[in-house]
This record gives structure tokens, C-alpha cells and sequence, in this order.
């Protein structure tokens, strides 16, 4: 028999249930993406799309289940991952410049206690070339706008040449130029035969952009190719009012860690 | 007040205050250095809750040397017991926030009343420990640099130095998990042995200047120069250096100043020096100090003035002169009274907008009274009237906006058009030709 989850894929999450202060916001998770898919995780405000991302890079701890890189577990393959996060994730108001920012992503490989070179520079310098920005390599942050630091973010995870991109709304609150010149590298990515997993708000653009998808909504909904499952029926099941008593049962634990 | 002994103290001088002013700058240095993370990492309140919780400790490490038949002023013996409590009332922070919904602020108020109230109990009570005297004890809460000797100055100096050390080697580190945790976590740093790192090397800092500064005001030394410093530059690496720079300072005139006045606390002296400086950087800092963003925003109100009087000079020529039958523009003189209609503008405005224009040689006035644009401010009035209309028209075409309106809008933009900007407008709008004619009436 097959294992359920096989090693040839970048990311399988076994039966993965995460919760915040004894409140469940992610349910026995059971998904694979296809190695060299462009993929979409979809779904309305609070289903745990970050949490989904964050639980599967060991930043928030798990109630049960895991979640494997390659077959692997994740601190044994960080080297395979770059992590985009949310943009309001950080200040940008903290006294760096944006090529300070996108060398942090050569420090891992760099190791402790070693100084930055001009080599890191250089990469990092090469990375926000690559996001169309390389000019304002030496601006403040707190000084480029909202669709400039996104592509900060990217750079930074480009240096770290990864195999898999975990990014967190990227196209959150960018121009319109920024969302074209993303999808365009993420396609690009895609063409190297690089997997990427995206948190997407804009059901709009999920057909154009992503070729598998993910709908989700504290458990998984449905996940496949995008042709199959962005239907309106997953739709309304993932943003229809039918998760009502999933919703009620969370509030019950809650109050039961409460009192 | 006698200066030549002030001078001789600041100097280093004077043999008997010398080693307390190192010592003191050494630690200002080294507060500012350690404080620019703590600041960045958003834990000031941490470190005021550590300080606080010192107190208990040296009390309690007294008591215990007194029992033991030592000196219960033994240095070394009370900042260890000042390391424990200091130490525990963190864990304890830790431990409230992860266990109970309290938020930080709640359980940094509440450790920091606690421990300091059960410090000064334990004080009150090994005062009536018999044969040592406690006498000087107090001298932690408030400081006291009269108290440093020269055993002291090995202790002091040492530790100073590897904390300095130590942060320089984990520079880059300290930076990662200070800008972005989650990610620095997802690299695999360890970011809560980072988080331990930094908290231990604010305890030494703290523990160390807890004789010369006082527990109450060692925050203000860690914070005080990193918030200071950050008016001043955009980049850590200055910001560091600044800070490092700014404590160095205030620790040694405060030092001086309070060597010589023994009667004043030392710890309040040092801090109101450091805040000086910290108000001087508000106001002066080249970066984000109020004074210069003032004048910054004082210059563009001035260039603002400018391009409007030279525009509307331009717009009065070309409709006297009937511009559209396409001779050239002749620069002829117009009275004050027919510019200040165009614009509506007040008397006293406008005057002070001409006298500016004549001091920039872009306008001269005539004996009659009337102005006439100088040779350079007809060529800068002709390129500020073409921005504007070029501007206009990208708005209208690609903004959708109506022309009637389109004034108003271009009046808030035009004066921050650069050259490049207003290259990429001519090919967008496909016009390279020197006039443009306005897109509704003026």
C-alpha cells in the first residue's frame, strides 16, 4: 500500500490541528501540494490560513499532527524553505535599509558570529535587482512604500535560494504594478521548477495565478487542481455559514479553558 | 562653584574622582551599546522590572554574609544576590505571561511593585542586624559614585568589557531577532537563547551600574541614549555607535558634576545629563529632530510660494499676449496689483513672496511699481507653468479627473516633480514640445 503521504511531495501536513489559548482554529488538516506547483491557499478571514503556514514552519506550536517537508520533518529542511511573511509582521520604522533587510536572508548560510562581506552584499544586491528595486537598495525602509517592502520581502527569501516559498499574502495591499511584477516572478520560480504556497485573498485572481489550490476554512474544504476545485460549490461550502457549529464547538472549548 | 576643580575632574585630573568618571563613561557606553537592542526588541519595560527586582537580592545576600560572619558589604557577594532576584522577577514576567491571560505591562507592574517592595522590607529588617552596620545599602536604590573603589574598578571595568564584547560578536544576531524573530525562527536561530543572551547581558549592565546609577534610574541610562540616538541616523550602525557615544558622555560629566557634589544622588544627575542630550537631539537631529524636519518642511513651503508667483507671472503674459497665435512670448512688465487678483493673495503675502523672488533674482521691480520676471526666472516660470500642465494633463487622462478641477489637484504635486519624473510624464503623455498649453481655463 501507498503511504498517505509520500516523500516525493514538497509539503504533506498529516492530520495537523493547531490551537490559540485552547481555541482550535485549524482542524485535522490533511493536504499535499505537488512538487512544481504554483499553489493557493484560499479562504475567508480567521480559517488559519497564516496559522496553516506558521504551524507548518514550526513557528506556533501544534496540538497534534505534523507536517513534512519532502518526507522530512521541517527543522531537518530549512535549508529547502524561504518564508515570505505578512508584511505588517514587522516595524518597518527599525533603522535599516533595504539591502540590510535582504542580506538577512544570507545569514543562515553565513553561520554564527560572521561578519557580513561584500559577497552577501552582493547577492542581496542581485536579489532586489531581480524584484525590480535594486536602485533603492540604500533607502530606510520605513521610507519605501507598501508594494517596495513587499518586494523587500521577496528578495530576501530569493538570496536564500530555496527549493519551496512559503509566502503570506503577498499581493496584500500592493499597487497593481508590485502584484504584476510578483505573480511574474513567482511564475518565473515555477519555471525553474520551484514549488510555491501562497495565502491569497482575492478569489478574482485564484484561476489566473495559481494552477492547485487549496480552500480552506479551519479544515480543509477541498485541495487539488485548480480547474477541479475552485467551484462554486467548495466556494460556498468554504464561505457559506454551514461552519457554524465548528465555530460554536471552538467557542465551548474556549470557555472550558476558561473557567 | 569652583571651576578649576570641575575642569580638573572632567580632565581626569584628580586622582580621587578619576577611576569613578572611567568607570562611570565605560558603563554609559556600554548601557547605551546594550540599551539600542533592548529598545529595538520593544523590552524596555523588561529591563525596568529586571532592575527593580535587584533589590530583594542585595538585601538578602547582606543578611546572609552578615550571618556568615563576612562583610555583608562584600560587592561581589551583593550584586550576585542582585543577579538572582533580578533574574528571578524576569522568569517570573516569563512565566506569567504564558500562563495566565495577564498582558506584558500587567505582569512587568506587578513584578516590578512586588520586588521592590519586598526589597525595601528586607532592607528595614537587616538594619537591626547587630555588629554591621547597613549603612550604604540604599546607596543602590538612588546611587551613589562615592561609594566605587578601587577593588570595585576591576569588577566594574571586566564585566563592562565582555558584555561589550559579547555584542559586538553577536551584532548580526541581535539585529535579526530584533527586526524579525519569526523569521530569523524559521532560519533556525534560536531566538529564545538569543532573547536569554540579550536579556543576560542587560542584567550585567544593570547589576554592574546598580552601585553608580541606582536601580530605580538604570533604565533611563540603557534607554535614554539609543532613543536619543535614533533622531540623529536611519542606519543601526550609526544608531550604535551614536548611543555608545551619548552614554559615554553622560556618564562621565554626571559622574564629574556628582564627584563633586557628593550630596546629590549621583544616578539623578547622570540621567538628567543624558536627558539633556536626548532633548538637544530631539530638537537638533539631523534625521528626525524636530528643528530640521521644520526647516525642511519651511523650504518647501518657501519653493512652493516661489513656483506659484513665477506660474502665475507666466500665466498673465500668455493671456495679455494672446499666446496662441504662436509668437514667441515677449517678458514684459505687469502691475503688483493684476499678479495678486490672479492668485487672490493677501498684500503682505505677496510682497513676501516678491522680495524672496528678488533676493533669488527671479523678479525685479521697476520704479513705477510694476515687476517684471529677471532672465532666469522667465525660463524657470516657462519650465514650472510646463510641469504644471503636464501634470494636469496625466491627470485628466489617466486619473480621470475633470478639468475644471484638475488645478487644484496638480498645485499639490507638481512642486515634487523631478526631472526624471517629468520625463517619464512627456513620454506617457507622448509631448515633447517646449509649450503646452493649459488644459482649461486660468
Amino acid at each position: 500500500m501507498r503511504p498517505e503521504h509520500p516523500p516525493e511531495f514538497p509539503l504533506a501536513v498529516h492530520d495537523l490541528t493547531v490551537a490559540y489559548h485552547r481555541k482550535p482554529v485549524l482542524w485535522d488538516v490533511d493536504l499535499n501540494i505537488p512538487e512544481g506547483s504554483l499553489s493557493g491557499i484560499v479562504g475567508p478571514n480567521g480559517a488559519g490560513k497564516s496559522t496553516l503556514l506558521k504551524a507548518c514552519l514550526d513557528l506556533i506550536p501544534t496540538t497534534s499532527g505534523e507536517a513534512l517537508i519532502y518526507g522530512k520533518p521541517y527543522p531537518k529542511q530549512r535549508d529547502l524553505i524561504a518564508y515570505v511573511p505578512q508584511r505588517e509582521s514587522v516595524d518597518w520604522d527599525f533603522p535599516v535599509t533595504a539591502l540590510d533587510v535582504v542580506t538577512m536572508g544570507t545569514y543562515r548560510k553565513l553561520g554564527w558570529f560572521k561578519r557580513i562581506s561584500s559577497a552577501q552584499k552582493k547577492r542581496a544586491q542581485e536579489a532586489l535587482d531581480q524584484v525590480g528595486i535594486g536602485h533603492l537598495a540604500q533607502r530606510q525602509i520605513s521610507h519605501l512604500s507598501g508594494g517596495q517592502q513587499q518586494r523587500v520581502f521577496l528578495a530576501r527569501a530569493l538570496v536564500q535560494d530555496a527549493q519551496i516559498y512559503f509566502m503570506d499574502e503577498p499581493f496584500a495591499a500592493v499597487d497593481a504594478a508590485t502584484e504584476q511584477a510578483i505573480i511574474q516572478l513567482l511564475k518565473d520560480l515555477n519555471a525553474q521548477g520551484k514549488t510555491v504556497l501562497c495565502v491569497h485573498h482575492d478569489l478574482a485572481t485564484v484561476s489566473r495565478y495559481f494552477d492547485h489550490l487549496v480552500l480552506l476554512n479551519m479544515r480543509v474544504v477541498a485541495s487539488g487542481p485548480t480547474s477541479e476545485t475552485f467551484t462554486r460549490e467548495n466556494l460556498q461550502k468554504t464561505y457559506g455559514g454551514k461552519l457554524n457549529l465548528l465555530e460554536d464547538v471552538a467557542q465551548v472549548l474556549k470557555n472550558i479553558g476558561r473557567s | 562653584m569652583d571651576l578649576e576643580l570641575l575642569r580638573e575632574t572632567l580632565l581626569l585630573e584628580q586622582h580621587n574622582t578619576r577611576l569613578v568618571v572611567i568607570s562611570v563613561a565605560l558603563l554609559g557606553a556600554t548601557a547605551g551599546l546594550i540599551g539600542s537592542f533592548l529598545l529595538l526588541r520593544k523590552q524596555s519595560l523588561l529591563g525596568d522590572a529586571l532592575s527593580h527586582a535587584t533589590l530583594p537580592g542585595i538585601g538578602i545576600a547582606f543578611a546572609l554574609m552578615s550571618a556568615m560572619g563576612l562583610s555583608g558589604k562584600n560587592l561581589p557577594g551583593l550584586l550576585t544576590g542582585a543577579t538572582i532576584t533580578g533574574l528571578l522577577g524576569v522568569l517570573l514576567v516569563l512565566a506569567i505571561r504564558r500562563t495566565t491571560r495577564l498582558k506584558d505591562d500587567a505582569a512587568m507592574g506587578i513584578v516590578l511593585s512586588v520586588f521592590f517592595g519586598l526589597g525595601v522590607a528586607i532592607l528595614n529588617m537587616v538594619q537591626t542586624i547587630p555588629g554591621q552596620s547597613s549603612a550604604g545599602l540604599d546607596s543602590f536604590i538612588y546611587g551613589s559614585t562615592a561609594s566605587i573603589v578601587w577593588s570595585d574598578f576591576h569588577l566594574i571595568t571586566g564585566t563592562l568589557l565582555i558584555t561589550t564584547a559579547a555584542t559586538f560578536l553577536l551584532l548580526k544576531e541581535l539585529t535579526l531577532l530584533c527586526f524579525d524573530s519569526h523569521f530569523a525562527s524559521t532560519q533556525g536561530w534560536p531566538t529564545l537563547w538569543l532573547d536569554i543572551i540579550l536579556m543576560a547581558l542587560v542584567t550585567a549592565v544593570t547589576v554592574i551600574g546598580l552601585q553608580a546609577v541606582g536601580l530605580i534610574l538604570i533604565i533611563a541610562f540603557l534607554i535614554t541614549p539609543p532613543t536619543a540616538a535614533r533622531f540623529w541616523t536611519n542606519q543601526l550602525g550609526h544608531m550604535l555607535w551614536i548611543a555608545t557615544l551619548i552614554g559615554a558622555v553622560s556618564g562621565w560629566i554626571g559622574a564629574s558634576l556628582s564627584a563633586l557634589y557628593s550630596d546629590l544622588p549621583a544616578g539623578a544627575i547622570i540621567v538628567i545629563t543624558a536627558a539633556i542630550i536626548f532633548l538637544i537631539s530631539m530638537i537638533f537631529g539631523k534625521t528626525r529632530g524636530v528643528l530640521p524636519r521644520y526647516l525642511r518642511h519651511l523650504k518647501l513651503q518657501r519653493k512652493i510660494g516661489r513656483q506659484h508667483l513665477l506660474r502665475s507671472t507666466y500665466e498673465i503674459l500668455e493671456n495679455t499676449q494672446n499666446h496662441q497665435n504662436h509668437s514667441p512670448l515677449k517678458n514684459l512688465p505687469i502691475p503688483m496689483e493684476q499678479l495678486r487678483r490672479h492668485r487672490y493673495w493677501a498684500k503682505g503675502e505677496l510682497s513676501k513672496l516678491i522680495r524672496q523672488a528678488r533676493t533669488e533674482d527671479h523678479i525685479e521691480q521697476q520704479p513705477s511699481g510694476e515687476l517684471r520676471l529677471s532672465e532666469s526666472g522667465f525660463g524657470e516660470a516657462s519650465r514650472i507653468t510646463r510641469n504644471h500642465r503636464l501634470w494636469e494633463l496625466y491627470l485628466i487622462k489617466h486619473a480621470d479627473i475633470a478639468p475644471s478641477h484638475v488645478d487644484r489637484d496638480a498645485d499639490m504635486v507638481e512642486h515634487l516633480l523631478g526631472a526624471e519624473i517629468v520625463q517619464q510624464l512627456e513620454a506617457q503623455l507622448a509631448l515633447t514640445k517646449p509649450d503646452i498649453q493649459s488644459p482649461h481655463q486660468i
